[in-house]
């Protein structure tokens, strides 16, 4: 293997990357040398400058790469092309809907993320941090890094390069998983897990690297698909290697059966955080994943149809199932995401370009509505007595997650609820959604390129997705927000379809009480070490479910996601035209 | 009129204005809205009959009215509305249909004094589905149709679900998720008719699938898809559980829409879709299917027979004459082609009736159980008299515009399945039985004490429900201008499949 100096370098073909790579390294001296009070507004000022420079970056390269299908960097290392443009731009686009998300501190002034994310959960120091009202501002250099590694995620052309960026993007968000303010050691726990499995797939991915170079004695795409079209002997070596790479970018996806992480990840990072990984990690997964297996692997598609297929089917039918039964907001959507990753799954199996350009209009709507997704969770809250003695204020605490303190939200808070219906309806594919719009696709190129049975069985998982979404919308607009206890709402939400009548319901409207031993964690109990079980204390405390008002930011996220959702499912041609034309791999 | 101006387009664009009016309604206008919805129903109405005057009747079998725009070429689709006979009549019904649904709510949702919000919100998911509605009969291209068809089922599960009885949840997600399974297998058979068609940026459009050449095993396979999701639609057996529980707890209005616009959209789609795009898989499916729509014919007759519960009772008659129209298709000739049309008109004209007046029963009595009424023919005599022509409607009595069709559809089938004819026509005695039995059991008999006082018929109710008996004598008496409607479109499907028309023994009888 040796290294040769590229001859010259297309630094402006590489110019989505280096301005949020660049803006990232300011926002770390931002950091080291800009007084705290104006830390904040400053690394917004950055972040968002950043992301939108790199959508003005992607624009300007935009037609030279349409005429001419674009350019590779740095001898071999980086290709950028019709694809690659489109994934940077959908990325920059939901990077900048995150970062407003991430932004917003909500009325109660407070961000999503621990005052000092190096503080032992519950310790007094963390305590002070808070009262002063410290915030951890490295937030959005990590998050520029994050995107920065996902800009080239998709644009690599060598095995190599693949492999940085995978950790480039991979490590700012093992970090940020472990910075919720709320339920601390659910959140760390989640960090940990991401981290080891991260760091497993890593493995297994730099094995298959190694595998693969061991055969055809490159790391570069094309030259690697050259020898493949052509395969003399120890095909094993190349098919494990080919395996273990695929299973290495499925495992970014989240496709089963490497899906264990999601849950638990979507469920532990903070809110808005989710948003950001669910959308962002999969477009650059996905493609990254695209364009290994239809210009580097092609020549296997033999052998590799029965893993692809297997993967797919698997995907699309254990994300719906096990959905079926989670109570837990973030939970279900991280599942619905594995089932998404299926069906997305077919539109690549499909191998023809109808293949490409499906899946990335499907990644665009699917990261949309996403981001708002998570926004609106993320402003759907639990709050504390009130009227109760020790609390006569009351308090607003963390994201209401469990589906049954989603009773009533339609109509105590109707418009973020029809925002949250469109974004599940859009999920769920209901026609004149962008959803829809992206699933036809999808499903209309696993038909042509002859993968009819995946379609089939996306259509059905489809179906029966539809059941966990609708229980949500049932929840939301049909059920009494008040007086029902916990267990009685989920009880309800869960016997749906049984026909024994529903609890009556009182007249009165106001906010879903919820009675239960809540338990707490972190932040919420002072407790002398970060540990385990010992820091699980349970009190009876009530606690109704409130939104609390949005500072702002986190409300032009939820508007232009619900714009994007509905304009991408009624007028969809303009993008699908852009995305047409660009959905060329440079080979 | 000229026939130039977009009418369709009008038609869908005016109720989605006023669903948005009555969402976004400033204060001043929201303690309006019924009066904003009634005339807006109204209003479209009258556009509905300036389109009459627009079409061609003299040549109803061609469609007309037609507007083509290109929607998304990417994956082939139009925007291409058009209508023919049939088409226009079933919108024309729906335009009647929904001011009276307004009508019927008037007091509705806890608005006894004024209007609710909750009120308020029901009007415009009202007018919202009648935009679907006029869109789903007018759509000329495949991916149009699909898309309405299922964007219809959202403001028709809010409307069972947000506006319902006690287990209104359930019927909602039961209907919802038996539509959406129906609709997403029908998904795949669209993908696929695409890909075996034309292509192309106008490759949707069902004038070009029409000729598309299909395989023998991809048309049935194709076929069976669509279908599928048209008896689901329906509804005929065995898929047609969730109708009883829709309407035993959805609104009376919303019923009345449910089963007499919506689930002609089944009946419709067969017509308009199956039959022409898959000709050979339609001959081929026909057996079978005249059999399943003989077995709804009675099962729906006999359920009915057997209902407690007032709602349940007249969404199993549904089922029962749903039965007839599908068997007037696949039958195959002119007339019962033809009279399956005239039907479909019929039956939303009959079964709203009996929807509103059941409504003004129950909102009376607060229960739908048939048992808890009794001798109210003398409480409520005008209340009483509605309910027993809507009741001879349906069970056909001669004179009334239902006799016309179901017996057009019993004679042309008896051209070509005599056996099928015969065994259906026992669902005419039974469908006397549910019916008359029905009326003694609630309105005859000496009067309940505690039903003493029942308020008959106020104006606002005679008015919901008067249309639709004036519509039915006019068309029982005098069908020709219907029947001039829905014979040539008969005759050009009978074309499309490929079958030579056996001539009813009985032809021209009827008119």
């Amino acid at each position: 293997m040796s290294f040769t100096q590229p001859d010259s370098i297309e630094w402006a073909a590489m110019s989505p990357v280096i301005i949020v790579l660049g803006a990232a390294v300011v926002g770390v001296l931002v950091e080291a040398f800009v007084p705290a009070r104006a830390r904040r507004i400053t690394q917004l000022a950055i972040a968002f400058a950043a992301t939108i420079g790199a959508i003005v970056a992607v624009a300007a390269l935009w037609s030279g790469t349409r005429r001419d299908g674009g350019t590779m960097v740095l001898g071999g290392a980086l290709v950028v092309d019709g694809p690659a443009l489109v994934l940077q731009g959908s990325i920059a686009v939901l990077t900048i809907l995150s970062l407003l998300v991430i932004a917003d501190r909500t009325a109660t002034g407070e961000d999503a993320f621990a005052p000092t994310a190096a503080s032992v959960p519950g310790s007094d120091y963390e305590e002070l941090a808070r009262r002063k009202g410290l915030e951890q501002t490295e937030v959005y250099p990590l998050v520029l890094f994050a995107a920065g590694g996902m800009l080239i995620f998709p644009a690599t052309a060598d095995l190599l390069t693949l492999f940085v960026a995978l950790e480039v993007l991979s490590l700012p968000l093992y970090l940020l998983t472990g910075m919720a303010r709320r339920r601390r050691l659910l959140s760390q726990e989640a960090s940990l897990k991401y981290f080891l499995l991260g760091a497993f797939a890593s493995a297994l991915l730099v094995f298959g690297i190694a595998l693969v170079y061991g055969y055809a004695g490159t790391l570069n795409y094309g030259e690697i698909a050259a020898v493949t079209e052509d395969p003399t002997g120890l095909d094993t070596l190349l098919l494990v290697g080919a395996v273990l790479v695929l299973a290495g970018l499925l495992f970014k996806v989240g496709a089963v059966p490497f899906h264990t992480w999601t849950p638990d990840v979507y469920q532990g990072a903070p809110t808005p955080i989710t948003g950001f990984m669910a959308a962002c990690t999969k477009v650059a997964a996905f493609g990254a994943l695209l364009r290994i297996y239809y210009t580097v692997v092609p020549g296997l598609q033999w052998d590799l149809d029965v893993m692809m297929w297997t993967v797919a089917i698997a995907t699309m039918v254990v994300g719906t199932v096990v959905a079926l039964v989670q109570t837990d907001v973030k939970r279900l959507l991280a599942y619905s995401s594995i089932a998404h990753a299926g069906f997305i799954l077919t539109g690549i199996v499909a191998l023809n370009p109808a293949g490409v350009s499906s899946v990335l209009f499907y990644l665009l709507v699917y990261g949309v509505a996403t981001v708002g997704a998570f926004a609106v969770i993320w402003l759907v809250r639990e709050r504390t007595g009130g009227s109760d003695d020790d609390d006569p204020r009351g308090s607003v605490l963390g994201e209401a997650t469990h589906i049954s303190q989603w009773a009533g939200l339609g109509r105590t808070h109707p418009a973020l609820a029809t925002a949250f219906t469109l974004f599940l309806l859009s999920f769920a594919g209901i026609p004149l959604t962008a959803g829809f719009i992206g699933k036809f696709t999808v499903f209309s190129a696993a038909v042509d390129g002859g993968a009819w049975p995946l379609a089939l069985i996306g259509v059905l998982a489809s179906a029966a997705a539809a059941f966990f979404y609708v229980r949500i919308i049932v929840l939301m607009f049909f059920t009494a927000p008040h007086g029902e206890s916990d267990e009685a709402a989920a009880a309800a939400a869960a016997d749906e379809l049984s026909p024994e009548p529903g609890p009556a319901e009182p007249a009165l409207v106001g906010t879903g009480v919820v009675e239960a031993g809540v338990v707490e964690t972190g932040a919420d109990v002072a407790t002398p070490e970060g540990g385990v079980a010992t820091l699980v204390a349970v009190r009876p405390v009530t606690t109704t479910t409130t939104v609390v008002p949005s500072e702002g930011f986190a409300a032009v996220a939820i508007v232009l996601c619900a714009a994007a959702t509905i304009l991408l499912g009624v007028f969809p041609q303009p993008v699908l035209d852009l995305i047409a034309d660009m959905a060329t791999f440079l080979r | 009129m000229s026939p130039d101006f977009p009418w369709l387009t009008t038609l869908i664009a005016w109720p989605v204005l006023g669903a948005l009016l009555l969402w976004l309604a400033p204060r001043g206008l929201r303690a309006h809205a019924r009066m904003i919805a009634l005339a807006w129903s109204l209003v479209e109405l009258v556009l509905v009959g300036l389109a009459f005057t627009a079409f061609d009747t003299g040549d109803s079998g061609t469609v007309q009215l037609t507007e083509t725009h290109r929607w998304i070429p990417a994956i082939g689709t139009s925007y291409a509305v058009g209508v023919d006979g049939v088409g226009l009549a079933l919108i024309a019904m729906s335009a009647l249909l929904v001011p009276l649904v307004v009508l019927a709510a008037w007091r509705e949702q806890g608005s006894q004094e004024g209007v609710s919000d909750r009120l308020r919100g029901y009007l415009a998911l009202v007018l919202l589905l009648e935009a679907f509605i006029v869109a789903v009969f007018a759509a000329r291209d495949v991916f149009l149709f699909y898309v309405v068809f299922e964007a219809m089922l959202i403001p028709v599960y809010f409307m069972i679900g947000a506006f319902g009885g006690a287990q209104r949840r359930y019927a909602a997600v039961k209907f919802l998720l038996y539509s959406l399974a129906g609709g997403l297998i029908m998904l795949v058979g669209v993908i696929a008719l695409y890909l075996q068609g034309p292509g192309g940026p106008e490759g949707f459009l069902t004038d070009n699938l029409v000729t598309a050449d299909l395989a023998p095993t991809t048309e049935k396979w194709l076929f069976v898809a669509f279908f599928i999701a048209f008896a689901i639609k329906a509804p005929m057996f065995p898929v047609h559980t969730w109708l009883p529980d829709a309407a035993e707890q959805a609104p009376a209005g919303t019923s009345t829409l449910l089963v007499g616009v919506l689930d002609k959209v089944g009946t419709f789609g067969m017509l308009t879709l199956c039959l022409p795009l898959f000709p050979d898989a339609s001959r081929w499916a026909a057996p079978v299917i005249i059999v399943l729509a003989v077995v709804s014919i009675l099962y729906g007759a006999l359920l009915a027979i057997g209902q407690k519960d007032l709602m349940r009772l007249i969404a199993y008659t549904s089922v029962s004459h749903f039965g007839f129209i599908v068997l007037g298709i696949f039958a195959f000739t002119s007339t019962s082609v033809a009279g399956s049309s005239f039907y479909m008109v019929n039956h939303g004209l009959s079964t709203g009736a009996l929807f509103l007046l059941a409504g003004f029963l129950v909102a009376r009595r607060g229960s739908q159980q048939i048992a808890d009424f009794g001798g109210l023919q003398k409480i409520v005599p005008v209340l009483a008299g509605l309910f027993l022509v809507a009741g001879l409607s349906a069970l056909s009595l001669p004179g009334l515009s239902t006799f016309v069709s179901e017996f057009m559809v019993l004679v042309g089938t008896f051209a070509r399945h005599p056996a099928a004819a015969i065994v259906a026509s026992t669902g005419v005695v039974l469908a006397a039985i549910y019916i008359l039995w029905t009326y003694q059991r609630i309105f005859t008999g000496p009067p309940r004490e505690e039903l003493e006082g029942m308020p008959d018929l106020r104006a606002r109710e005679r008015w919901a429900v008067a249309p639709l008996i004036a519509a039915m004598l006019v068309l029982g008496f005098v069908p020709g201008p219907a029947l001039d409607l829905v014979r040539p479109p008969a005759a050009v499907t009978l074309d499309q499949v490929g079958v030579t028309d056996v001539p009813a023994a009985a032809e021209g009888s009827d008119q």
